[in-house]
């Protein structure tokens, strides 16, 4: 009889850390000890805390180990899953409320996840991704039974309605209300496709629901066909995802099994079948109408709207398209009712959002919230705070398509309008937290030098829109800019938006625009002062040696690649040997230097 | 899937086995696993108990589960049983005959066994 349960995340950021060896090493000390019949190993998918991968989880008592090592697994089976010893120097310190006599924090304790809802999550971390039988466990297809035997179409789509569910893949239109458009339409055939080409960089919310909950996907498209009268479905995913393609198969192929997808689902009649059509990591086909032409075998542009999706969508028939986290919500929906989703967020945002943290973060991961938290909630509770002691500067949501909420408006509670308001956006969810020592001028670049990558080249505004944009930003990181500089950069921000063909160069100014609104301090810092005031952009940068604090070990000069330092004649007051001075016109200003002086005698100015 | 039953009888069939990670449940009995436990016999007392709770359908309300010394090396194997709001129960020199009365009286009943516990053991 099985009494405890080790749960090792499987997915994506555990296992390139190691967690299939891991996985190994507990099977083989499991055996070794003879607990083979007592202990289950379960890879599951991702928990969230990705930074402190390989996660480790024993249950019953939940006991939550981070960074766990080959090394380790033995002494965790010997200690503690045979004596009942918690392996204190494995357990994660939780950041917050780690008390000492109180370390065997349990998952469930540590700040991170007590500050959090998981609905999409749910079964994150909990299940075996690929095992149907666990899914069923935890109520799995047990909506779409509901559905199939006990609601029409038509009441589906008012309970979808109802809960106020929004698109989480940035956009947010109404769910129901998308649904509703698609079902009158007659056609032979009508699709349900998911758009799981996730490209924004630094966002992985659908890479973990496939990885960690894929069963949860087919079971809300299901009950979407069924709502818009579909029964073909295409989930769209990028090739870059291959535990994510891999699990999903898995999951397709043990419903078919089952006769969850198929012919005549529950006897009701309703016949529907996914497939998946694998993206070659275009960000371009993350917009709808480029994702249907990619599957339907061209190449990945987008179209004009309208005709919407909605009446003319894949191969010219009516077809709704969501994005993975929206799926996630469906089934949860359909079981707890329309009021419970609509009773967590806000107003207009109803329901829950996940969340990718990274960039100046203490806890990177996965964290979903109810929509209406602070960012000062997000940042400094679950994510545990900016590391070494720098200062909060402002968080990007969105990814190249959003805006930047800068430290004056953390308080700000998220949610769709709310961004909005402030000229972000939600965007699918990723949100890279900065620090004084980012550049805000350089950010806008990095995500211009994305969106001028990605632009597929169709339409002019786009094209060559984005390219001048960043030849502007690079005019005024290289000091070379003036003021009229950064008015025309504004004007064009704006020709784009207005004027681009798809979502991509409607929103790719935004990063321009938000750092414009909130830092254009900095970039009049940029062309005034030639001064970059975080110290990031190189062509504005000195390094320079202080004679007085100089003792003239020469540490500096043997680091610096460019053999720019090199001893003078001065003899500081005090000191018995030559300073050492830096040329201006030989440095590559690396900053290799600046580490290695132990007097701190090195700055940049 | 032709039908709910043949959906809610997976269910069924899983759900005991998924339940351990669900967290605690409102009765906790923890087992002395030390070597002192483990010398007198602790293991087969854990693995009765995981079975019996299992067999009793109690899975959902008791979690089974183990720490190390308690402190009382003579008295292993030692089982204690937590319940939030009530005081301890401490059960020593168990066997896994005695197994079956306490999951029977205690954990289904809420009834804790007397004479298996340390206040009727000479100490």
């Amino acid at each position: 009889m099985i009494r405890a349960h080790v749960l090792i995340c499987g997915g994506t950021g555990c296992t390139s850390s190691g967690s299939n060896k891991i996985i190994n090493a507990f099977n083989e000390s499991i055996a070794a000890h003879d607990l083979k019949d007592e202990i289950k190993v379960v890879q599951t998918g991702c928990f969230g805390l990705c930074a402190l991968g390989p996660v480790v989880i024993v249950h019953p008592d939940g006991t939550f180990y981070s960074r766990v090592e080959e090394g380790d697994v033995d002494e965790i089976v010997r200690e503690h899953l045979l004596k009942g010893r918690v392996v204190d120097r494995l357990v994660y310190k939780d950041t917050g409320n780690y008390d000492e006599h109180h370390s065997h924090v349990a998952l469930s304790d540590t700040v991170f996840y007590k500050t959090q809802n998981r609905v999409v999550l749910r079964n994150c971390g909990v299940i075996n991704p690929e095992s149907i039988d666990e899914y069923i466990a935890m109520d799995g297809y047990a909506a779409l039974g509901k559905v199939l035997t006990e609601m029409t179409p038509d009441e589906v789509i008012q309970v979808i309605l109802d809960s106020g569910l929004r698109g989480r893949g940035g956009g947010g239109f109404p769910t129901g209300r998308k649904w509703a458009l698609t079902a009158p339409n007659k056609a032979p055939q009508k699709y349900v496709v998911c758009n799981a080409d996730e490209g924004d960089p630094g966002a992985f919310m659908d890479r973990s629901v496939l990885e960690g909950d894929p069963h949860c996907l087919v079971e809300a498209m299901t009950i979407a066909g069924y709502a818009i009268g579909a029964t073909q479905g295409y989930v769209y995913v990028r090739a870059e995802y291959p535990i994510a393609v891999a699990r999903l198969q898995i999951a397709i192929d043990q419903a078919r099994e089952y006769g969850l997808l198929g012919k005549n689902i529950f006897g009701s009649g309703f016949d529907f079948d996914l497939h998946i059509r694998l993206g070659a990591g275009a960000f371009v086909c993350g917009e709808e109408t480029a994702l249907m032409t990619s599957i339907e075998g061209n190449r990945g542009e987008p179209r004009p709207r309208p005709p919407y999706p909605a009446v003319k969508g894949l191969f010219g028939m009516p077809t709704v398209e969501n994005n993975v986290e929206t799926f996630a919500n469906v089934p949860q929906i359909i079981l707890r009712g329309a009021e419970w989703f609509a009773s967590m967020g806000t107003e207009r945002s109803k329901g829950t959002k996940v969340f990718a943290l990274g960039g100046k973060i203490k806890n990177t991961g996965l964290v979903e919230i109810p929509m209406g938290t602070t960012l000062r909630e997000i940042i400094d509770e679950i994510g545990g705070g900016i590391p070494n002691g720098k200062q909060f500067k402002a968080a990007q949501t969105g990814g190249p398509s959003g805006g930047c909420i800068p430290a004056s408006l953390i308080d700000t509670p998220v949610d769709y309008d709310n961004l909005v308001a402030i000229g972000c956006m939600m965007g699918s969810g990723g949100l890279i937290v900065m620090d004084e020592d980012t550049c805000m001028v350089d950010m806008a670049k990095f995500f211009l030098e994305f969106t001028v990558d990605e632009s597929c080249g169709k339409c002019t505004p786009c094209r060559v829109g984005t390219q001048r944009l960043l030849e502007m930003l690079n005019k005024i990181t290289s000091g070379k800019g003036t003021l009229e500089d950064i008015d025309e950069l504004e004007q064009l921000c704006y020709y784009i938006k207005e004027n681009s063909l798809c979502g991509l160069g409607q929103t790719a100014p935004n990063p321009v625009l938000s750092t414009l609104k909130f830092f254009r301090d900095e970039y009049v810092a940029h062309v005034v002062d030639k001064k970059c005031p975080a110290g990031v952009c190189k062509d504005l940068l000195t390094y320079v040696i202080d004679a007085e604090k100089c003792i003239g070990c020469g540490m500096c000069a043997k680091q610096c690649p460019a053999e720019a330092i090199a001893r003078t004649d001065y003899i500081a007051p005090g000191h018995k040997l030559a300073s050492f001075a830096i040329d201006a016109e030989k440095c590559v200003k690396c900053g290799a230097c600046v580490g290695t002086c132990k007097f701190k005698a090195i700055s940049k100015q | 899937m032709k039908s709910l039953a043949e959906l809610q009888a997976i269910k069924e069939k899983m759900q005991g086995k998924v339940a351990l990670r669900e967290g605690s449940g409102d009765k906790r009995v923890v087992v002395g696993m030390a070597t002192c436990g483990i010398a007198a016999g602790a293991r087969p007392v854990l693995n009765a108990f995981v079975e019996q709770v299992n067999a009793a359908g109690l899975t959902a309300s008791v979690t089974v589960t183990q720490t190390g010394c308690i402190g009382i090396c003579q008295f292993e194997p030692v089982v204690e049983v937590f319940e939030a709001g009530k005081e301890k129960v401490t059960y020593v020199k168990m066997t896994a005959d005695k197994v079956a009365r306490i999951v029977e009286e205690h954990l289904k009943g809420g009834k804790p066994v007397a004479e298996y516990t340390i206040g009727y053991t000479e100490l």
